[in-house]
């Protein structure tokens, strides 16, 4: 029964990745005085996609073809083991929060590879960045988590959500800090404005679109729904650890349908939030993302002190 | 110590602390002036909050007196006289390049845990939290000094200096529950004072070295070089 919702769980995940997006595109269009399309889009996109012949360079070797299933499925392991409408299940149990973090590393491996396989300029280009980017990231990231470890003394996502939930409304300093690292670090991470704009092609400035400029049809798909996955991860991680009331505790079917009304609540101001901020910042010069990281790094290095200062 | 076994008061003052705390980091490395002082007068607004919410829990309606003149002092009257200042001498579009931004900011982090290291002495005869918001308070002091000597803009130094004397207030909140209201008047208009003071020097400075960047001050020598 456990197996079967933690199964549940990840497909939830898995499809409401592209619905997410649809609804960022939703509230950022209606706030730039634009027409929006339907909340269905990404959907479609990813049908018409996936009905499509890839086309794949004479140049690329095996790895460029097999990237695309390998990110997809890593983001997917990576969804597997986020709490999402329920704590506690065997899932979350068995793996933790910096196996996450490895998951998304895998996948960004992979990723820069596959760039860099065909020998595009583009390719090679947006792979450098993106390794930049993430080595600057992946620090500030684990700071974060290691703030909210600490205090729950687990690594464990499932155990640290319980934990938050069990204490109640406590005032804490340092996850305050941790907050707003997780959010900077987020925003990096999922290639969003400041850092990297998701809405253009054949740019200079472009990060994540020039890796994968070279793939079409299906792989196109499942890069796109695995970055979508991503972004969706990362605000279910904002929204649990930090916000975590609401989830289920129990296994009971109300329980269950309220967690998943919940979630889709704080997933929609979220997004709102991601779009209203995007709306109201420029992209920021490439060699100024080292500075936006680095605060996210010292604004997690405060959560963390704060931690032992204020707290312990 | 553990924090959920805390009040509510005091949960809400350290985390107050803590808010002051990254504000004195956002103005540390701020360029632009205009959003140097928002900060600044953002810091303002968290210190009313603090002083509001001692009066309420310490039931000592003279704290809400303070707490209103420093919202009107700290978060308005200053700053917008700064604001006006900045937009008198044609300088808002103006950003400063900060020099070694990151080791400025890091350098910053390490203060923290100095004057945390500074104040463990005291540890032992004062409840921790009072010693924590202190600590925190004393960081304050400290990282509006490292403002004011990492930025080379004039009116960077007076928000910085501003800074200081929040730190200061801060600290005399949490330790004293509140000083004398004598006391607090006076601090309030030596403030102002010295904010309406620096406004002519900040004239005087331009109308000499026709700036408000005091490292040109160093070029100043009886003999051209």
């Amino acid at each position: 029964m456990n197996w079967l919702l933690a199964l549940i769980q990840t497909l939830l995940f898995v499809s409401l990745a592209p619905l997410l997006a649809g609804w960022i595109k939703f509230c950022k269009c209606y706030l730039q005085n634009r027409k929006a399309p339907s909340l269905f889009q990404p959907y479609r996109d990813l049908w018409k996609l996936t009905h499509k012949q890839p086309v794949v360079s004479e140049q690329a070797s095996w790895l460029f073809v097999i990237a695309p299933y390998i990110i997809f499925s890593a983001m997917v392991l990576a969804a597997s083991v986020v709490p999402l409408i329920a704590v506690n299940l065997p899932t979350a149990a068995s793996a933790d929060i910096i196996v996450l973090v490895g998951f998304f590393a895998f996948a960004r491996f992979f990723l820069t590879l596959a760039g860099l396989d065909v020998g595009t300029a583009f390719g090679g280009m947006g792979a450098s960045r993106e390794m930049t980017i993430s080595s600057l990231a992946e620090p500030a990231m684990l700071m974060a988590i290691f703030t909210l470890t600490m205090t729950a003394s687990s690594t464990n996502l499932s155990f640290a959500i319980g934990y938050v939930l069990e204490h109640g409304t406590v005032l804490r300093p340092s996850f305050i800090f941790a907050l707003f690292a997780m959010i900077l670090v987020a925003i990096a991470e999922t290639g969003r404005i400041p850092v990297d704009n998701p809405a253009t092609h054949l740019e200079l400035t472009m990060i994540h679109e020039a890796m994968i400029l070279e793939y079409s049809g299906r792989h196109l798909a499942l890069i796109e729904w695995a970055s979508q996955l991503k972004l969706m991860l990362y605000g279910v991680l904002i929204a649990n650890i930090f916000f975590p009331w609401g989830i289920a505790e129990q296994l009971s079917f109300s329980a269950l349908g309220y967690g998943l009304l919940n979630i889709l609540a704080k997933l929609a101001v979220l997004a709102l939030l991601l779009a209203v901020s995007e709306t109201l910042f420029a992209k920021m010069r490439l060699f100024r993302v080292q500075e936006y990281l680095s605060f996210a790094y010292l604004l997690a290095l405060l959560g963390l002190l704060s931690h032992i200062i204020l707290e312990s | 110590m553990n924090i959920e076994n805390l009040d509510f008061y005091t949960q809400a003052i350290l985390t107050l602390a803590a808010l002051i705390g990254l504000t004195s980091f956002l103005m540390l490395g701020q360029g632009r002036l205009l959003r140097l002082v928002f900060v600044f007068a953002l810091q303002g607004l968290l210190l009313a909050i603090a002083t509001a919410l001692a009066a309420y829990s310490l039931n000592e309606p003279h704290l809400y007196i303070s707490a209103v003149i420093t919202l009107a002092l700290k978060v308005f009257l200053i700053p917008w006289m700064i604001r006006r200042q900045i937009f008198k001498m044609n300088i808002h579009r103006d950003t400063e390049a900060l020099k070694n931004k990151t080791a400025v900011m890091l350098g910053g982090a390490s203060l923290v845990v100095f004057s945390y290291y500074v104040l463990h002495p005291v540890l032992h005869n004062t409840p921790v939290v009072m010693l924590n918001a202190l600590a925190t308070s004393l960081s304050v002091v400290l990282l509006g000094m490292l403002l004011m000597i990492s930025h080379r803009q004039a009116i960077a130094h007076v928000v910085g200096f501003m800074s200081i004397e929040n730190g200061l207030f801060f600290a005399a909140i949490v330790s004293t529950n509140g000083m004398p209201m004598v006391v607090e008047l006076g601090i309030a208009f030596d403030v102002l004072v010295a904010a309406i003071l620096f406004g002519i020097f900040f004239l005087h400075i331009r109308s000499s070295i026709d700036s408000l960047d005091v490292d040109m001050l160093n070029r100043l020598n009886e003999v051209d070089k």
